[in-house]
């Protein structure tokens, strides 16, 4: 439970300080610190990352969701090729979908040529790939729970009392 | 002497002082980059589903009268709840009103029992409509101090005090604006024999219910003998973050509701029914949003009470609503002075506890009603004032 807790509040700002989430959750700051230690250690957190707007920077990031259809393997079903494919640093996440296609990859790239040469030269060519669709994403409006833009601003207004 | 409107305002009105607080928030609304710790009000928004039905209930053409009591829905959405985190039951038809916010039951209450000369007592620090309403009817508030050695809790012995052949009315806010003080079951079983002792009726704003961090909320109507005395007074702006719909609901015995839907058919008519639509959705699939900012409310709390006291500016800890409530004794500052500074010098809202009545002085309220880096920034803020004020 106090698990869950710490991870909820990592979730959101992974800066958070033992000391200060222990004040939060009423808990001894060296019990945050072991349990967090744990979690790392078990691989439940696996990195703190930083939810970054591109879009507000001078980097130019293209990126797109592949569909990918694959021949499963007798034996391994659809894992082999799946983890071969999430080799290529290029590809930024792969999931294995229900539905009309199998594989749903996620690509980045600098550029719209990067990312079709990724396509085309490693990604369809890969042994029991059937076919790939490939899907540019033109703008992002929510990641991971947040909604991109402009803080929203606090609409409070002066009432008394 | 020149003709004025001004000598034709009815004299009961002309005595009942300007708020306490307007100076402040004239002062903050001329200062740039203040953090606010001064509002009373979730700085999270209605959640999404509650204002998407309110939106879908627009689109279909819901734009009309309710029933003066409110929709029968939503009485029974009501009605349902109190059941449920009471343990008290009402019969929506009868039992429950709607009201335009708990503002409006408070008012209501108070009109449906005062008559000039009554006295309605007013255990203090607390929120600032009850002796102005009461006022207005003719009655006479009578202040009832809480102490902070005593959790701000009120104590039978300090009403018993205050109690006279005219008292008639109680009226109780607990979990409490502005000192997050609460009462438990222990707490009010004296308190409900001197009730029945003096013949009182009591009217419990229970609007902080659902923020309640340390056990259970208790409502006063759920002590023996005292469902028939009590009108229980909550609403949707806390819990559910919809302060600007403006919607809550009065739940009592039959007589005193009819009463009240007397005074708000002829006044009010009914609640805003887009309001009404929203609440009901809150009632029916809100727990989890609710639960949600609870527990944000929760961790809020343990850091700045652990803030301000690790600042010298000791703090009782608050068990419900969402205030923060320290003494600032130790600056040698009075409320009043320590606020306006620290608005001007440190650019952080809060309210001075005079503003809750004479018993809060020495002590400011800060709203937890901010985001936790809000927080942190004002807790780095009041830390260097008080390093310059040493």
């Amino acid at each position: 439970m106090k698990e869950l807790e710490i991870l909820k509040i990592l979730m959101e700002n992974a800066k958070a300080e033992p000391d200060k989430i222990g004040v939060m959750l009423g808990m001894d700051p060296e019990e945050v610190k072991q349990i967090i230690k744990k979690l790392e250690d078990d691989k439940v957190i696996v990195k703190y990352m930083t939810l970054i707007d591109w879009e507000k920077t001078s980097c130019d990031k293209v990126q797109a969701l592949i569909d990918v259809r694959v021949l499963p393997e007798r034996g391994v079903g659809f894992d082999r090729v799946a983890q071969r494919i999430a080799m290529f640093p290029e590809v930024r996440s792969v999931y294995l979908m229900s539905g009309g296609y199998d594989l749903s990859v996620r690509v980045e790239g600098k550029s719209l040529k990067e990312v079709a040469n990724f396509v085309s030269e490693k990604l369809a060519p890969l042994e029991h790939v059937q076919s790939t669709t490939t899907h540019f994403i033109l703008k992002m409006y929510k990641k991971d729970g947040v909604i991109l833009g402009d803080k929203e601003e606090d609409k409070r207004q002066v009432m008394i009392p | 002497m020149t003709w004025s409107i001004k000598n034709k305002i009815a004299p009961i009105v002309q005595a009942i002082p300007p708020s306490g607080i307007r100076r402040y928030f004239d002062l903050i609304a001329t200062t740039k980059g203040i953090i606010s710790l001064g509002v009373g009000e979730p700085d999270f928004v209605t959640p999404w589903h509650i204002r998407d039905e309110a939106i879908y209930s627009l689109e279909r053409g819901y734009t009309v009268y309710t029933s003066n009591a409110g929709m029968p829905e939503l009485r029974e959405e009501i009605s349902k709840y109190l059941k449920r985190t009471i343990g008290i039951s009402y019969e929506a038809e009868g039992e429950v009103l709607v009201t335009v916010g708990a503002s409006e039951a408070v008012d209501l209450a108070i009109r449906s029992l005062i008559t000039p000369g009554d006295e309605a007592l007013v255990p203090e620090p607390c929120y600032v409509s009850y002796q102005p309403c009461v006022s207005l009817s003719g009655g006479i508030p009578v202040p009832v101090e809480t102490r902070v050695e005593n959790e701000f809790k009120l104590r039978a012995e300090d009403l018993a005090k205050k109690i006279t052949p005219k008292s008639k009315v109680l009226i109780l806010s607990y979990p409490n604006n502005p000192t997050g003080g609460i009462m438990t079951y222990e707490d009010y079983l004296p308190i409900a024999q001197l009730v029945e002792e003096h013949d009182l009726v009591v009217i419990s704003d229970e609007i902080y219910s659902e923020l309640t961090y340390v056990g259970e909320h208790v409502s006063f109507a759920s002590l023996p003998g005292m469902k028939e005395r009590t009108i229980v007074i909550n609403g949707f702006s806390k819990a559910f973050a919809m302060t600007g719909l403006r919607i809550g609901y009065a739940a009592g015995p039959f007589d005193v509701i009819a009463a009240m839907t007397k005074i708000h058919q002829y006044t009010m008519l009914c609640a805003p029914i887009t309001a009404q639509i929203g609440a009901i959705e809150a009632l029916r699939h809100g727990e989890e949003a609710k639960a949600n900012m609870v527990s944000q409310y929760d961790k809020r709390r343990r850091l700045i009470v652990d803030g301000l006291n690790t600042l010298g500016l000791t703090c009782f800890e608050p068990r419900g609503a969402f205030y923060a409530f320290p003494s600032v004794e130790s600056t040698g500052l009075s409320a009043e002075e320590f606020t306006e500074r620290l608005i001007l010098e440190a650019k952080v809202a809060v309210v001075p506890g005079t503003a809750f009545g004479s018993s809060g002085a020495g002590h400011i309220r800060c709203s937890y009603a901010a985001s936790l880096e809000n927080i942190t920034e004002a807790l780095e803020r009041i830390e260097s004032f008080l390093k310059k004020i040493k």
